[in-house]
């Protein structure tokens, strides 16, 4: 098989995550995918230690760093500086967590969104606010742990691609980085698109999920192969592509994903099986829509 | 060219005469009819720009950021609440160095709604890092927007300019509108030194260490410092190509004057008005500094007029909760070091766009001739009782 992966490194060793950094080893799939004409625009969120302290930058692109609220407003900005300035061959990537995409950004986004600005959006979710010390966040999944759901969280985590979808944007895709290839042709198809693209990562975080470093990338493959993380594509809102787990595959119980998992460590018997159903009845609903849509 | 306009058009003016190239805005009562006509002039091609209808101002100043920073030349207005809102991003234009040039239509703070003028809004803006000039007329307003792009890439700090709801956003007078050629020559392309760019690639506004945050700080400083002597260039330039100039205070008729009226947007006007009137009648120990610039605060510029002085009178169309009018206690400020100063009378009027008649400027200079001191700490004009 040739590997589909581009040698090329746009992010430098040396960058400030933490071991096992799901968000980390994804940036660096994506900026691999994308090439040096790229700029980059990064909100408040791990990215933001990541990268490094002044006058330091473990990416080796233009970078702007903007408050927390912003991706979806400041890229717009930049995405209209280089259209008036004739650059139309430089991409342009937001990159946010789940807090500064389900939760504060939203509104940036979705404006941003409905107008189709011509930028790639990335959202590398990690399900809580890791940044400032795991708090939940709108993407954190029902049942969880963190310091303020010290009991577990009471809500379902929202439905940040079906809001996306619903906006009709040209693409929108789930990425995992324990899927390289898919995850590198899914940039690579992005970046050929024009118009607003959204991706969403499901990043682990060794802190946050309360499990150890060398176990991510096990993580992300079984949220997929468990269908808590399918990958697929919806492209105009309605033409769905479902990618992994093929839609014949029978998903695996999420009975091993949960209980590796420090921050589902408290859930009983009866907790994990809502999950599960939860879970299931999502998987189907996308089975369904991928037939009909 | 010779323009019957209004305040608000006649920013939409100035924003289209220096070529600004990325234009993001959300319309609020009274600045709508400045967006409206800006997006006339994109879609009819009178101006070549992007113009961004984005959802929010915050988003509006995220925009502009992100526009400015790519190496455009942003433009956007505003007005009371979404100023407001833009709170977080306006701290981040100007720590960012960004030469970005926005009007406010002074809106006082809800609640309750208000749409009328009065200047709370730009003036708890005041210690963001932004250049602040607070406009007379429509003519001023459409050379600032000009001028403001001058000093602002010139110092690297991004300009409100500044103008009052309705008594200048939506009166009509006639103005002069530049010739096009001539702004061009006052104002060339926006060249950066700094930008986001693909053959020099560099992150902007991470992390900074304690290491390094209170030097970025203190240039912030060293650019306001340099600001004064740039913006008073940048004026006489105007005069020498464009034929007008305002200087950063103005005096007015202060030769013999030792009573000032210290004054601010179009009070200033009204009390010219008034002024005049007086000196037609033999009456010329009255005079009034008006203050178009007011961050940086020319405070040596301020001292030299009003230290000739034996009384000043301060009039705020803004209250500063708790201690008294903002331009009051800015102006007592300046004189903080020197030996001896006028007496301060502060008046407050105009709230919320109360009107501000001659008469109540004829009844200020009253008082403050009247009184050795002021009875009280702040005198209110105007007050329904
Ligand atoms: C307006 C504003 N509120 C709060 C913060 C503090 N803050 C910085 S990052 C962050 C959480 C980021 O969470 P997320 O987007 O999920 O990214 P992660 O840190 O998990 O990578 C918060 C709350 C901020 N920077 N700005
Ligand atoms: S806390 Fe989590 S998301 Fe943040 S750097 Fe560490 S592993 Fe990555």
């Amino acid at each position: 098989m040739r590997n589909e992966i581009p040698l090329e490194e746009n992010l430098n060793s040396g960058h400030l995550a933490c071991p096992g950094c799901g968000g980390s080893l994804s940036m660096r799939l994506a900026l691999k995918a994308l090439g040096k004409k790229t700029y980059l625009v990064l909100t408040a969120c791990c990215w933001s230690i990541i990268d490094g302290p002044f006058p330091y930058s473990a990416v080796k692109l233009p970078l702007m760093h903007t408050a927390f609220e912003t991706a979806g407003s400041a890229s717009s900005g930049v995405r209209a500086a280089l259209d008036i300035l004739g650059k139309k061959d430089i991409t342009v990537m937001a990159w946010a967590g789940d807090g500064g995409t389900f939760d504060i950004g939203i509104q940036a986004l979705s404006g941003a969104a409905e107008r189709n600005e011509d930028f790639i959006y990335s959202c590398y979710d990690n399900e809580a606010y890791m940044n400032t010390g795991i708090q939940r966040s709108s993407g954190t999944p029902w049942g969880a742990w963190t310091t303020t759901t010290p009991e577990s969280k009471g809500e379902q985590k929202k439905k940040m691609m079906e809001i996306m979808a619903a906006h009709r944007i040209p693409y929108a895709a789930t990425l995992s980085p324990a899927y390289p290839e898919d995850f590198i042709r899914k940039y690579k198809k992005a970046k050929s698109i024009k118009g607003t693209k959204f991706m969403h990562i499901l990043s682990p975080c060794p802190p946050g999920w309360k499990t150890s470093s060398e176990q991510s990338m096990k993580l992300s493959r079984m949220a997929v192969e468990s269908g808590v993380f399918p990958l697929y594509e919806v492209e105009n809102g309605t033409k769905y592509t479902l990618n992994y787990p093929s839609a014949d595959f029978k998903i695996k119980p999420i009975n091993e994903y949960v209980s590796m998992q420090g921050r589902f460590r408290h859930l009983n018997k009866e907790q994990i099986k809502f999950m599960q159903e939860n879970v299931t009845s999502e998987w189907q609903r996308l089975l369904r829509k991928l037939k009909y849509a | 060219m010779k323009e019957v306009t209004t305040g608000n058009h006649a920013v939409s003016y100035g924003a289209m005469l220096s070529r600004a190239q990325v234009i993001a805005a959300y319309p609020i009562t009274p600045q709508t009819q400045i967006v409206e006509l800006l997006s006339n002039f994109c879609a009819t091609g009178k101006l070549k720009a992007k113009f961004i209808k984005v959802e929010s101002e915050h988003s509006v100043m995220a925009a502009s950021i992100g526009a400015s920073l790519a190496g455009a030349r942003a433009f956007t207005a505003t007005s009371g609440q979404g100023l407001a809102l833009m709170h977080e991003m306006i701290h981040w234009a100007a720590n960012g160095r960004l030469p970005i040039v926005m009007a406010d239509v002074n809106r006082s703070m809800a609640p309750g709604w208000s749409i009328w003028t009065d200047q709370n809004d730009t003036l708890s803006q005041r210690d963001t890092g932004w250049i602040q000039l607070y406009c007379e007329s429509s003519q001023e307003v459409t050379d600032s927007i000009i001028q403001g792009f001058k000093i602002a890439e010139n110092v690297y700090l991004p300009v409100m300019v500044i103008l009052d709801a309705f008594v200048l956003s939506h009166t009509s007078e006639v103005i002069d509108l530049p010739d096009i050629k001539l702004v061009d020559k006052y104002l060339p392309p926006f060249k950066p030194k700094d930008k986001l760019d693909l053959k020099n690639p560099r992150a902007f506004g991470g992390l900074v260490t304690p290491d390094f945050n209170f030097e970025l700080k203190y240039k912030m400083q060293e650019a306001m410092n340099k600001t004064i002597p740039v913006a008073k260039w940048a004026d006489r330039e105007f005069k020498r190509v464009i034929g007008r100039s305002y200087g950063i205070i103005e005096a007015y008729k202060c030769e013999k004057a030792d009573t000032i009226l210290v004054t601010s947007g179009t009070i200033t006007s009204t009390s010219r008005y008034v002024i005049n009137q007086l000196h037609a009648q033999g009456k010329k120990n009255v005079g009034i500094l008006k203050i178009r610039m007011f961050r940086p605060f020319p405070a040596k510029e301020v001292v030299s007029v009003l230290g000739k002085a034996k009384k000043v009178a301060v009039i705020d169309r803004n209250i500063g909760y708790g201690v008294g009018g903002i331009f009051c206690q800015e102006v007592k400020a300046a004189f903080g070091n020197e030996k001896k100063h006028p007496e301060f009378f502060n008046f407050i009027t105009g709230i919320g766009g109360r009107d501000v008649t001659p008469k109540d400027i004829q009844g200020i200079i009253d008082y403050t001739e009247t009184h050795k001191k002021p009875k009280e700490e702040i005198v209110w004009v105007g007050l329904r009782k």
